[in-house]
């Protein structure tokens, strides 16, 4: 995995990218439960005040996380 | 291997009224916001029970649904899961009872809700259920909600699709829950249809597991090898037979659990390719996105948030005053006709033990009901979870959840209900830490306590010309317990070391309208909780105190009655006066007066007499009886009167002639209130909400152990 790889965290409000993969195994599990899945397409929607936690649009419904959550989810370059 | 069963065979209406009808047991199971809780209510209304699952803190809700006129069944709520791969504790309880045929509460069948809205992520749960082979039947709710996104779905090819009757409904308003209840009274079938193939390689190690166990089909056995450490049924035998076979087969859990979901997911996404059809998809969270454009704001969000909090808070601590200052005097009236019509040691019991502790479990119930008001609103309408997203970065800092804030601002007012509301954090670490510290923050019953002593030492003069010194102490009590508390958290984080993983990664649902039914409910379930559960712990110790300041060894208290009568003849007191004077004289003599005696060592470093021990005791009901006790002490005629109490404190001397509550003394008495945890229904709560005594004792030492440091600190620092 190359560190410069995207990351869902690296997103800018607005902007999409498809799921390439997911690299924490335990939290993966939780991700793709709730529906991100690689192949899939995931928009940045907002940022709490505080720049953390954020909510994305994945399989057309509203998902919040953590940043570092967030960082877990790989973009398709 | 199919079993077909019938949740209460439809002869049992056939037989005679006195044969024991077997009530079917049908557990209602899905996602979080899948609309579980108003099926739930919908099916039960007020025919509900909360109980807890044997061995863990979640509670149990059941109710009794009648299916036709003389069919009942017995409806079991499950906690919300996206998946039968437990995260968290609440979560745990799924799989422990439908894992285990042999459970008590073994469902005959299911009711798994789906958001219809959200459908894709809401048949991941569903399809693992499937496998399991339980009969069962998908609610398919918020029908309303789906159609206005343009989700349109075929509900024939859906139930081809899925090999169980689906029913189409709306929770929210009750249609659907007819065709549900005609549904659930027929014999209901297991799926026809099998969602996942479980890889070769596996089936050799899934099949020794079955046999060995001798579960009813292979997808079972492949979750006892996934979780057979969570399972609490199995015996240390038996998790060590699969703990060798996972390890001979190399089997890597994590790995599979992730597979088995994308694979899932994929048969999901062709069975929806004919069942569902989306029109306008992008429009989906449009309304939703635009409020929180305003309520998620970094100004606006957080302005808007403090209203909210000020305005729940105003109403803890002002509307509910009301109705408990009836209640006061309600309970206060019917002792004294009580008292009036008879007398005796048995009738003190009633009044002064049984009533007043009756009364003091019944006085909570308007804040707890106000409290719960306003969560269950939040809850519903979806803007906790705004709350949580809003607050999160700052809480985690002091191994809070963004959820914590409410129960810590609600404890304010009073712990009692605050710590209730924990309930909504997921977490359960979190959830113990936010318990623990809640207490800690001021409530409203040490304020007759700060406003007595800081009267009495603290001038009435001005800072700066406008700022009350008096108000600025009694701000800084408030401030160092709200310190405490977070540090407290912070601390406890650091000691705690979770095992369990916290995740933040949650649904942000959009907004609804409440449902009045559900907030309704709410209050109930919650007041019953409270009522029957910590209310005999209260009523309990209220009794104890009561024997105590009531009785003494011997016949001591009724010589001290006497004596005080000749002394205050002799001295010419008031009626009043002379009824105060008896009534300290014979508190002294009292057991709790021995016991303040007995704890006077201990508290003397504090600069406590054993006058104030006694009210340390008589207090452990609740602090504001402190202010009460210490005016029957110094036999203060009228304890209502700030003014009278303080005047008669102001007069008491030390043995040396000086005046006995100087500076050091009220200081040491305001911070060792701060911190103790002097108040038996925070106990009694904390006990029910973490279904032990563990964390009460430890929250008591821990509490008493930084009130009694500080206290001491306080006491010498300023003497």
């Amino acid at each position: 995995m190359e560190s410069e790889q995207k990351s869902v965290r690296d997103l800018k409000i607005g902007e999409s990218g498809v799921i390439c993969c997911l690299n924490d195994p335990e939290m993966s599990l939780k991700l793709l439960e709730m529906g991100c899945i690689p192949g899939e397409k995931v928009k940045l929607n907002s940022r709490a005040p505080l720049g953390d936690p954020i909510t994305i649009i994945v399989n057309d419904y509203t998902l919040s996380l953590r940043l570092d959550e967030a960082a877990t989810i790989m973009l398709k370059a | 291997m199919s079993q077909v069963l019938a949740p209460a065979p439809a002869a049992a209406s056939s037989i005679s009224a006195d044969a024991p009808e077997r009530v079917a047991k049908i557990a209602l199971i899905g996602n979080p916001n899948s609309g579980k809780s108003s099926l739930f209510n919908q099916l039960t209304g007020l025919n509900q029970k909360v109980g807890n699952f044997p061995g863990v803190t979640v509670d149990k809700k059941t109710g009794i649904s009648h299916l036709t006129p003389n069919l009942r069944a017995q409806v079991i709520d499950l906690p919300g899961t996206y998946s039968l791969y437990p995260k968290s504790l609440d979560e745990k309880v799924i799989i422990d009872l439908l894992h285990n045929k042999k459970s008590d509460f073994y469902p005959d069948a299911l009711i798994i809700t789906a958001d219809a809205s959200n459908l894709k992520r809401n048949l991941l749960l569903f399809t693992q259920l499937a496998d399991l082979k339980i009969p069962a039947v998908l609610a398919l709710n918020m029908m309303d909600l789906a159609e206005k996104h343009g989700i349109s779905i075929d509900i024939e090819e859906l139930q081809r699709e899925l090999g169980v009757p689906v029913v189409p409904m709306n929770a929210r308003n009750g249609s659907g829950i007819a065709a549900l209840k005609i549904l659930l009274s027929q014999p209901l079938q297991v799926s026809t249809s099998s969602f996942f193939e479980i890889p070769e390689d596996l089936l050799v190690m899934v099949r020794q597991i079955r046999y060995y166990f001798e579960l009813s089909n292979d997808y079972l056995a492949l979750h006892y090898a996934h979780q057979y450490q969570k399972l609490s049924f199995l015996s240390e035998d038996d998790k060590e037979y699969i703990a060798e076979l996972v390890k001979k087969y190399d089997f890597k859990s994590n790995t599979l659990q992730a597979n088995e979901t994308i694979a899932r997911y994929m048969r999901i996404n062709e069975m929806l390719l004919d069942a569902m059809q989306v029109t306008k998809a992008e429009n989906n969270e449009k309304q939703s996105n635009k409020l929180d454009q305003i309520l998620t704001h970094k100004v606006f969000g957080y302005l808007i948030f403090f209203g909210v909090l000020f305005l729940m808070f105003q109403a803890i601590f002002a509307w509910a005053s009301y109705p408990m200052d009836m209640l006061d005097l309600g309970i206060a009236t019917l002792n004294s006709w009580i008292q009036s019509k008879a007398e005796g040691p048995l009738i003190d019991l009633l009044t002064e033990g049984v009533l007043a502790g009756l009364g003091g479990v019944l006085m909570f119930v308007p804040q707890i009901a106000i409290l719960f008001a306003f969560i269950a609103i939040l809850e519903e309408s979806g803007y906790m979870a705004r709350v949580t997203f809003l607050m999160d970065k700052i809480m985690r800092k002091f191994g809070l959840n963004g959820k914590s804030v409410v129960p810590l601002i609600s404890g304010v007012a009073c712990a009692v209900p605050a710590i209730m509301a924990t309930r909504n954090i997921d977490s359960f670490q979190d959830r113990l830490i936010t318990i623990f510290v809640t207490p800690l923050m001021s409530c409203s019953a040490r304020l007759p306590i700060y406003t007595v002593m800081i009267a009495l030492v603290v001038p009435e003069t001005y800072v700066l010309g406008v700022l009350s010194l008096q108000g600025i102490v009694l701000m800084g009590l408030y401030l160092i317990g709200f310190l405490a508390a977070i540090f407290s958290a912070a601390l406890m984080k650091m000691v705690l070391r979770t095992k369990e993983r916290s995740y933040f990664i949650m649904e942000f649902p959009t907004y609804k309208m409440p449902r009045w039914k559900n907030v309704g409910l709410t209050i109930v379930e919650k007041v019953k909780a409270f009522v029957f559960q910590a209310g005999k712990v209260i009523l309990a110790i209220s009794i104890i105190l009561w024997v105590l300041s009531s009785y003494g060894p011997g016949n001591n208290m009724q010589v001290a009655e006497q004596r005080a009568t000749v002394e205050a003849q002799a001295q010419k007191l008031a009626e009043q006066d002379a009824e105060a004077h008896i009534a300290g004289q014979k508190l002294e003599e009292s057991y709790a007066g021995q016991f303040g005696k007995f704890i006077e060592p201990a508290i003397r470093p504090l600069g406590y007499d054993w006058k104030l021990g006694i009210a340390l005791l008589t207090s452990f009901a609740a602090r504001e009886v402190f202010v009460g006790t210490i005016s029957t002490i110094y036999s203060v005629g009228d304890s209502e009167n700030i003014a009278t109490v303080k005047e008669k404190l102001k007069a008491q001397k030390d043995e040396f002639g000086q005046p006995f509550f100087t500076p050091a003394r009220a200081f040491s008495l305001l911070i060792f209130y701060v911190f103790a945890m002097q108040c038996m229904s925070t106990i009694a709560v904390v006990y029910r909400e973490t279904k032990g005594w563990k964390w009460p004792i430890l929250q008591m030492l821990y509490m008493t152990g930084l009130a009694y440091v500080s206290a001491f600190a306080v006491f010498q620092l300023f003497s």
